[in-house]
């Protein structure tokens, strides 16, 4: 048990990879064991990040050095800094991960029935797993170039799975949007590794933390870098490909998308915070984050409300929830400097707490409500909300678990959106009023929108032409019933959570004594 | 200053590439014309990591038989090899969406194929 926890980081992402390549053969053997083999994988996954947890609270930040003969020996003897790749896992990563590997494994029962009639399955679970390696690389590389080659794992699976109902036009147009903007974005990502490996020969995170100057070039490479990541998480302004290629992906793959753009959020922070951490002029750079958060929560929701296409609908949405974890965070990086602030009891921790814990909240209630919009569309046939009605009759299950989700998202007390919101809303107002009034107004439009969604699909006299329309298949029930379940025990023990994952990763964040450098250089001297 | 030019042409060349293909990917409206954008764009990010590395009068990065002299640094070329085989496989998959493109709405033009709005 303890060898398992210890190689647990590569363990994690060598899995899903090696099912990934073994999902063809077997798959064209028999379609049970395929099915039994993603099931497995991805739940043993889920099995191993929660024995890493448990780890990491118990013994701080987890370092695994991939060739050397010991997985802690990070720099080589006889060399000055650690030239092979590092994975480095901390509180903030670990808590992605957790989300991740829960939505992985919903996402992959979901698809269960939800692709059945479709063609190529075998190819759609690869895929999928490709996507799942690309996640957690993202989350656990110590070094830049390997969040690079993640990034890229994560982009180009994820755009071959929206294109993969290739029968209709809109899923290609969306797919090739995605794959643009992840081409550029990660172009502009090597390019910034560039311009800081020209200056200091490192690309480990911690090491270049170490000696970063914050010269002009530093910050030509921290605004490509920002930029580029804003543009991956589908940020307002930049946010112009999310909705065409979130609602034309099949359902279980938006759900998955959706904590890709978080991990793109999180690489955002890491850079930041740990790469560029005291140097950074934070004032400035937490406005710009902030204001990013702003103009996606309040755009976000306005254009949601006018949609008539349920997933559309949703992926907006998505985007405005976004920007609430970027008005918290933002807060805690523009108070960043402010030892008091950013300590315990200070506005800026529970500012950066009440952001990351939206994030986990987000991740459970979020794919939720694309995983109802999906099994919408596979009993309707359209995802025009304007043709649908009465659906309450017929789809129990469902209709029960999209009052959970629209409960949630509109921060409706004590359901876990509202913890997460009110502590978002207490903790910015000191830092600025303006953007707890923007939450509150957004928030009171997220329900207003939410109601009327729900009453054209639901409510009302049953309809002539769904007559023949049963329950949704029971391994898509079983899926949205995981996540409902997720948000059902986090609305119950909301402090527990805080105290021992959500404050853990915004101190990994916070950091003041740089454990994640010191990790992988050793002490200061 | 003249006496850098020389030294600084491969970054000349590689912000020349980013430039061009910006503008082909913001102004073009054929989707071929735009994966060419994005080709030329990775070249130029490749060439960029090259030049990093350059050291000038140096030689392969390889100890055996090394002739005397300074070498050329090693990490940037296996950076661009990762990164070529990476674009590689962007630009398959984005070619095999702009084939279906094409068969389903029969034309390439990106205001013509263009369904989604709003």
């Amino acid at each position: 048990m303890a060898a398992l926890i210890t190689h647990s980081p590569i363990l994690i992402i060598a899995i899903p990879l090696f099912a990934a390549f073994l999902t063809l053969p077997i798959g064209m053997a028999s379609k049970k064991a395929r099915n039994a083999l993603v099931i497995v994988s991805l739940a043993f996954v889920a099995f191993l990040v929660f024995a890493l947890a448990r780890d990491i609270s118990i013994n701080g930040i987890h370092v695994y050095t991939l060739g050397a003969t010991s997985p802690d020996l990070t720099i080589p003897t006889g060399v000055m800094v650690p030239v092979r790749i590092i994975l480095e896992v901390d509180g903030m990563s670990i808590l992605m991960a957790i989300i991740w590997s829960i939505v992985a494994l919903a996402a992959a029962i979901f698809s269960l029935s939800h692709i059945a009639s479709e063609t190529g399955q075998n190819r759609f679970y690869t895929l999928l797993l490709l996507m799942v390696t690309g996640g957690f690389g993202m989350m656990f590389t110590g070094d830049l170039f390997n969040l690079f080659v993640f990034l890229e794992i994560t982009s180009i699976s994820g755009a071959a799975l929206i294109a993969f109902r290739t029968r209709s036009a809109d899923t290609q147009e969306g797919g090739f949007k995605y794959i643009v903007v992840s081409a550029i974005a990660s172009l502009m990502v090597l390019f910034a590794i560039g311009l800081l490996y020209g200056q200091y020969n490192l690309l480990n995170i911690g090491a270049l933390a170490q000696v970063i100057q914050y010269t002009t070039s530093d910050m030509i490479a921290l605004a490509l870098l920002i930029i580029a990541f804003t543009i991956k998480a589908g940020m307002v302004p930049l946010h112009l490909w999310l909705p065409d290629a979130y609602s034309v992906a099949p359902a279980s793959i938006t759900g998955m998308l959706l904590i890709t753009s978080h991990t793109c959020m999180y690489a955002a922070f890491r850079v930041c915070f740990t790469l560029y951490g005291g140097m950074l002029d934070t004032p400035v750079v937490g406005w710009i984050i902030i204001a990013f958060g702003l103009l996606s929560m309040f755009v976000g929701v306005t254009m949601a409300l006018r949609q008539k296409d349920v997933m559309r609908f949703m992926s907006y949405h998505a985007i405005s929830q976004l920007g609430y974890m970027w008005v918290g965070i933002g807060v805690g990086l523009a108070v960043l400097g402010n030892a008091e602030l950013v300590g315990i009891g200070g506005y800026g921790r529970d500012a950066m707490s009440g952001g990351i814990f939206h994030i986990l909240n987000d991740a459970m209630y979020m794919p939720l409500l694309f995983f109802i919009g999906g099994a919408l569309f596979q009993c309707t046939g359209t995802r025009d909300l304007t043709k649908m009605g009465g659906l309450a009759h017929k789809l129990k299950w469902t209709t029960m678990l999209f009052i959970i989700g629209t409960l949630c998202i509109s921060g409706i007390p004590p359901l876990n959106g509202f913890s997460s919101k009110i502590l978002i809303y207490e903790s910015v107002y000191q830092f600025h009023p303006i953007l707890a009034i923007t939450g509150i107004i957004v928030s009171i439009l997220i329900l207003a929108s939410f109601a009327k969604a729900f009453h054209s699909a639901f409510m009302g006299a049953e309809l002539p032409g769904y007559k023949a329309v049963k329950e949704v298949p029971r391994s898509m029930i079983i899926a949205m019933v995981i996540l409902a379940a997720g948000i059902v025990f986090i609305t119950l023990f909301p402090s527990l959570i805080v105290d021992w994952t959500i404050h853990p990763a915004a101190d990994a964040l916070i950091d003041p004594e740089g454990a994640y450098i010191t990790a992988v250089t050793g002490a200061i001297p | 200053m003249m006496e850098y030019i020389p030294l600084n042409f491969p970054f000349l060349a590689a912000a020349l590439l980013v430039g061009v293909s910006f503008y082909i990917i913001i102004f073009k409206r054929n989707l071929i014309k735009l994966i060419m954008g994005i080709a030329m764009m990775a070249s130029g990010v490749n060439l960029f990591l090259v030049a990093l590395g350059y050291r000038a009068g140096g030689g392969a990065p390889i100890y055996t038989d090394a002739p005397p002299g300074p070498m050329v640094l090693p990490v940037p070329q296996a950076l661009t090899l990762t990164s070529i085989v990476i674009n590689v496989a962007v630009l398959a998959l984005m070619l095999t969406i702009v084939i279906r493109i094409y068969r389903h709405t029969k034309s390439l033009d990106s205001e013509k194929s263009r369904r989604m709005k709003g």
